[in-house]
This record gives structure tokens, sequence and C-alpha cells, in this order.
């Protein structure tokens, strides 16, 4: 196959564009997704393709944008809204939390509601406190939501027509920094689908398995590039999804390096990764630990506006080689 | 120099310029991401906006808020706003505090024409309206929420006219005129302050730059933009006054390079503020409970 390097709002968008052509029902809906082709340029040349009745641009108007898809979802539709910052869905939590997460179970089977709310997620652009957040926390711990968060180009197109196809409604948060950068895997042509509900072993090593998703999968891997020269090997897991969460390539692990270290952006309270720390002690992996798990998160605070403040808010390459050589040389 | 977006006014400086003309110190104002010329007009010192524009310790945030969340206590600015329509019920909370304190002060909610589509900006008119709060409800309609254009995001001529369904009076004016904006917002202040309640103020005008650093202006025309860069609204006013033999031609120009060399001085002044330390962010998050 030729090289096809693709950027992940490229991945995104070709994603969709197989959905449009596929099923008549898929239409998307958003600020600022037509002309302008989104805050982060993710539609793209999807309007002029589609037209404007299928790449639906709103009012400002988010509790509104979220409704109206639940609403079509339910009906015969399967709408992909777009937020622009996953800040902003919680002018919308009522519809997501309330509606598109319950109907399904309230009714008793009844009826259900295939939707994607993609947003961008994270910090690092210096937009500082409501438009940086990490919030995949809120979302899994609401039963009847996925929640995908692709690490790369090519999972994010995989992930993307999984999460279309998939009859409940999944919340999909893209990492603004993962946007223009080219991954290096190459992205296939046409549609292949990644399932939902299955963790990816990035790569294997001997010595610690570190758990981590979108962003932090980009600086896991070049810390364990690093700490590769000094003789420490890392095993890295991605779950993908992390509600449904599918932890047995972890156990897997575990049973060889017997450390485990987990890493997310979001702040460490309350966490997402303490989820995955839980099910380690309470279940077959216990046996198998001999160092103490150990977990590296952003600080429990909203992330700040000045570059320096903002970096030393949420772990980077640095703090994951430290912490992780850490553990692995304190425990030999 | 500067981290992350930020959002410009220029040309659209009639609207913080007329209203907070109309406000003493003690009246209050909620902002918008679109913030900086609140922020000056209700009184702030530029020096220290530039210091968290530059993200330093001296900031009026300390480095954490950056452009979009300037507050300044002092002169009322109760905070500009990454939310659109966030500010709007705070606003209305202030002008309750005011009315149930018995402070006689005002509350101006500046928002633009975008955030009157979202729910928050509904329930907030209904809440001061039937509470007769002395609160000014101020649309600056500049044409266009990020790519939308009023024309597609509403289906009317004026916005003011969403007042009339939660019995708040509409009036839609020139924003480009200053002293139109100011003497609309004396007579708002005036009713909201003698107990009449909430009054809805459109101010048209219109944004030259793009929406943010990353707007390529795709949805509108050169030809548009340039034709209100002919309605200026400080072109106007300098027209009005020297018409009127208020000022000269020379008086104008002294302005302007007073104007050119406060913004330089304030620049750097502002360069030499410490950068804000990591080491603080923690204490930041609570405000410390007194013992
Ligand atoms: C709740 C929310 N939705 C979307 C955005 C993204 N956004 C920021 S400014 C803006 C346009 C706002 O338009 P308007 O209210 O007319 O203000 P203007 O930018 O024209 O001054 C949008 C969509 C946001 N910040 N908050
Ligand atoms: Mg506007």
């Amino acid at each position: 196959m030729s090289d096809r390097k693709l950027t992940m709002s490229e991945a995104l968008r070709e994603a969709m564009s197989i959905a449009l052509d596929e099923r008549p029902e898929v239409f998307i809906l958003g600020e600022d997704i037509g002309i302008y082709g989104g805050a982060f340029g993710v539609t793209g040349d999807l309007y002029h393709r589609y037209g404007k009745e299928r790449i639906r641009d709103t009012p400002i108007s988010e509790l509104g944008i979220v409704g109206t898809a639940v609403g079509a979802g339910l009906s015969g539709m399967r709408p992909i809204v777009e937020i622009q910052f996953s800040d902003f869905t919680a002018q919308a939590m009522d519809q997501i939390v309330n509606q598109a997460a319950k109907i399904h179970f309230m009714v008793g089977g009844g009826l259900h509601v295939p939707l994607v709310l993609r947003t961008a997620s994270g910090s690092g652009t210096g937009a500082a406190a409501q438009h940086s957040q990490s919030l995949e926390g809120w979302f899994a711990n609401v039963p009847g939501l996925k929640v995908v968060i692709p690490s790369s180009p090519y999972e994010a197109k995989g992930l993307l027509l999984s999460a279309i196809d998939d009859p409940n409604p999944v919340i999909f948060l893209e990492h603004k920094l993962l946007y223009k950068v080219a991954g290096s895997e190459d992205v296939p042509e046409g549609a292949y689908r990644i399932p939902l509900g299955v963790s990816r072993v990035v790569r294997e090593g001997k010595d610690l398995t570190v758990v981590a998703t979108g962003i932090m999968v980009t600086r896991v891997l070049a810390a364990a590039a690093e700490l590769d020269k000094e003789g420490i090997n890392i095993t890295l897991i991605d779950p993908r999804t992390i509600s449904p969460l599918d932890m047995e390539p972890v156990y897997a692990s575990l049973a060889k390096t017997g450390r485990l270290m987990v890493v997310q952006e979001a702040p460490e309270h309350g966490g997402f990764i303490n989820e995955v720390i839980a099910r380690v002690v309470t279940g077959p992996s216990l046996g198998h630990l001999i160092a103490p798990v150990t977990r590296l998160a952003g600080m429990n605070v909203p992330i700040p506006y000045a570059p320096q403040l903002e970096k030393a808010a949420v772990p980077q390459v640095e703090d994951i080689i430290k912490q992780a050589r850490e553990v692995v040389v304190n425990w030999r | 120099m500067m981290h992350g977006t930020m959002h410009l006014s220029i040309g659209q400086e009639a609207s913080p310029v007329g209203v907070c003309m109309a406000l003493n110190l003690e009246d209050q104002i909620t902002s918008t991401h679109r913030g900086h010329g609140h922020c000056i007009a209700k009184g702030a010192d530029p020096v220290r906006m530039v210091a968290e524009l530059l993200g330093k310790e001296n900031g009026y945030c300390g480095g954490r808020g950056g452009s979009m969340h300037i507050a300044d206590v002092e002169t009322g600015n109760l905070g500009a706003n990454g939310i659109v329509g966030g500010g709007i019920p705070i606003a209305v909370g202030a002008a309750l505090s005011s009315q149930l304190m018995k402070k006689g002060t005002v509350v101006i909610s500046f928002f633009g024409d975008g955030a009157m589509n979202e729910g928050a900006f509904h329930e907030a008119a209904n809440l001061a309206s039937i509470w007769k709060l002395p609160v000014v409800f101020i649309c600056e309609n500049n044409g266009y929420g990020m790519s939308s254009s009023t024309e597609l995001a509403f289906n009317l001529e004026k916005l003011s006219d969403r007042g009339l369904g939660y019995g708040i009076p509409g009036i839609t004016l020139d924003g480009n005129d200053v002293s139109a904006v100011y003497e609309a917002t004396e007579a708002a202040v005036k009713r909201a302050k003698s107990g009449e309640g909430p009054t809805l103020l459109e101010f048209v005008t219109y944004r030259w730059k793009g929406h943010s650093r990353s707007d390529k202006n795709l949805y509108r025309t050169k030809e548009e933009i340039d034709e209100w860069k002919t309605k200026d609204p400080i072109l106007h006013f300098e027209h009005v006054v020297v018409e009127r033999g208020l000022l000269t031609e020379a008086d104008i120009a002294q302005q302007h390079r007073l104007a050119t060399e406060q913004v330089i001085a304030a620049v750097n002044e502002a360069m030499k503020g410490k950068p804000a330390d990591p080491a603080g962010l923690l204490d930041a998050v609570f405000k410390k409970v007194s013992a």
C-alpha cells in the first residue's frame, strides 16, 4: 500500500465522509462546521461535498444541538454532533446524561439513541480553564454512555466508524494537540473498523505496564524510547474506549511485568485511572504485583493560562520518565 | 509573544466606551471572551492587563486566566468569560445582590449576538424581568457569532425584539455611534436603578478582525469588511466633534499620540513583570477558609 500518513483531523474527516456515503441517515450538526470547516478544521470541506442539509451549521445552542440529535437519533437518523470544546458539553449535560444515556434503559428497550458526540479535549493550547479540560471521567461515570479516546490518526478513523455504527450514544474525545500531527502508521483509504471495548497493546516491554489514552499515549511512547536506552522496557496499553473498559491485556501484561503505572491528563482526584487501579487491586492481577501501583495525573487544578503554568499542571514526557524509572529501579 | 487565542474588539469601541461612561465605579459589568474593550472602558490598569496576556505574576489573574478570564474587581468588572452566554445569569445574580443589599447600583451584562441563542440568556432574562432587577442587557451585535451570521442564526430583524417575550423593553441602535450608545445606556441605567427592571439594548456594530487568531474569514467578503471600516466608530466620533467645533484636528492627533504612548508604556512595563510561578498553582484553587 502506498504511503498514507494523515493527521487526525484528516482521518476523522475520512471516517465521516465514508459514513455519509454509506448511510443516508448520517448527518453532522454543530457550530461553525460548515463554511468555516469546524473550530479545529475537522469537518473541512465536507460542507462543500455534502451540502448544508447534512453538514448542518447551528446557532450557539449546545443544549439544543444535543437534544435535537437525541430526538433525531431515536427516530431513525444517525447524527454526529460536533461540540467545539469538550468544556461546552456542560451546557448540554441534561441531554447527554439524563436523556441520551438513559432513554433506552428507561423505556425498557423500545427506543435507542445512535448518536456520536465528537468534541475537542485537553490542554496545551493556552486556552485556559474553560477550554482545556479532560472530562472523560464525567462521562465514564454515566451508565449508558460509551467513551472513546483515540490516540492516533489510524485509531481515530477506525474507532469513529465503529462509533457511528454503534446503536448507543458515544462520546468521542479528540485531543487538540493531536489534530494537526501526522501519525506514524499509514491510514488505509477505505473503510476499516476498530471495535469499541478492545484495548490495544501499543508496545511490549518486560519491566513495567503503563496504561494511558489519547495524547498520553504519545508522551508515554516518547518516554519509553528514552527508558529503552537505560534498559528499562515498558509495555504500553491504550484502552481506546474507557467505557466499556477491556482490562484483559492489562492483566496479561501484569503477569509478566508485575509493575503498573497509570497516566492521565485529567486531574487525579476521581479520575478514570483510579478505575484501572481499582480493577487491578481487586482483580486477578493483585498477586502478580511486585511493586506499589503508581499513578501520574494532572494536578487538581483548573488548567491555567501561562505556558509555564499550563505545562506544570499536566504530565509531560520528563515526568513520565522520572516516575517510571523510579518504580522500576526501586522495586527490582 | 502571546500564548493562546484572543478576540479583538477593533471596530466595536463605541459600545464599551459609551456604556461605561454611563456608569459609576460601584456599578458592575460582566464581560465576554471579546472583553478587552469592556475591561479598559471600566477603568482597568493597562499594565496589569497586558501583564496578564503575557502570563506574568502581576497580571490581573496572576497569569492563570489570560485574555478570556480577566476580571478587575476594584473597577466592578466581574470578569470576561470563555463560555458564550456564561456571564448573563451571573449579571442577573449580581443585580439580585444589589437589590437585596440595597446597593443602588446597576449591573451591565455584555454579550454578543450569538449568545442570545444560548439557554442561559433566556432563563436569565426572565428572572431579571419577573424580579425587576437592576440589570441592563447589552447585546453587541457584530453580525456574526464566529462564522454564523445573524441572518442564519435568527429569524428576526431586530434581536432586541427578544425582550418582548420576557416583558423587557428592547431597543436597537447604531452601535458605532458612541453618543447614542451613551444616551440609551444612561436611560436604561436610570430605569434599572429606580426599580423598574431590565432593558435590552442591541448595539449594531461590526468586528473588523477575524473571530480569533485562527479565523480565515471564509464566511464574509472583503467588500463587506471594507464597507464597515468606513463606519468606524472612532472616525465617526472625531468627525462629529470637529464639525461641532469641540475639538480641533490637532487635538485629535494629540489624543492618538497619547493613547499610543500609553499602550507602548503598558507593554514595556508589563514585560518587566515576573513570570507566573507554577509553585503557587495549588494554592490558588480554593479560597482559604479563615479560622
Ligand atoms: C458555550 C460556548 N459555545 C461555543 C463557544 C465557542 N465560541 C466562542 S466565541 C463564539 C462566538 C460568539 O459569538 P457572539 O456571542 O456573537 O460574540 P462575538 O464573538 O461576535 O463577539 C463561539 C461559538 C464558547 N466559547 N462557549
Ligand atoms: Mg457576534
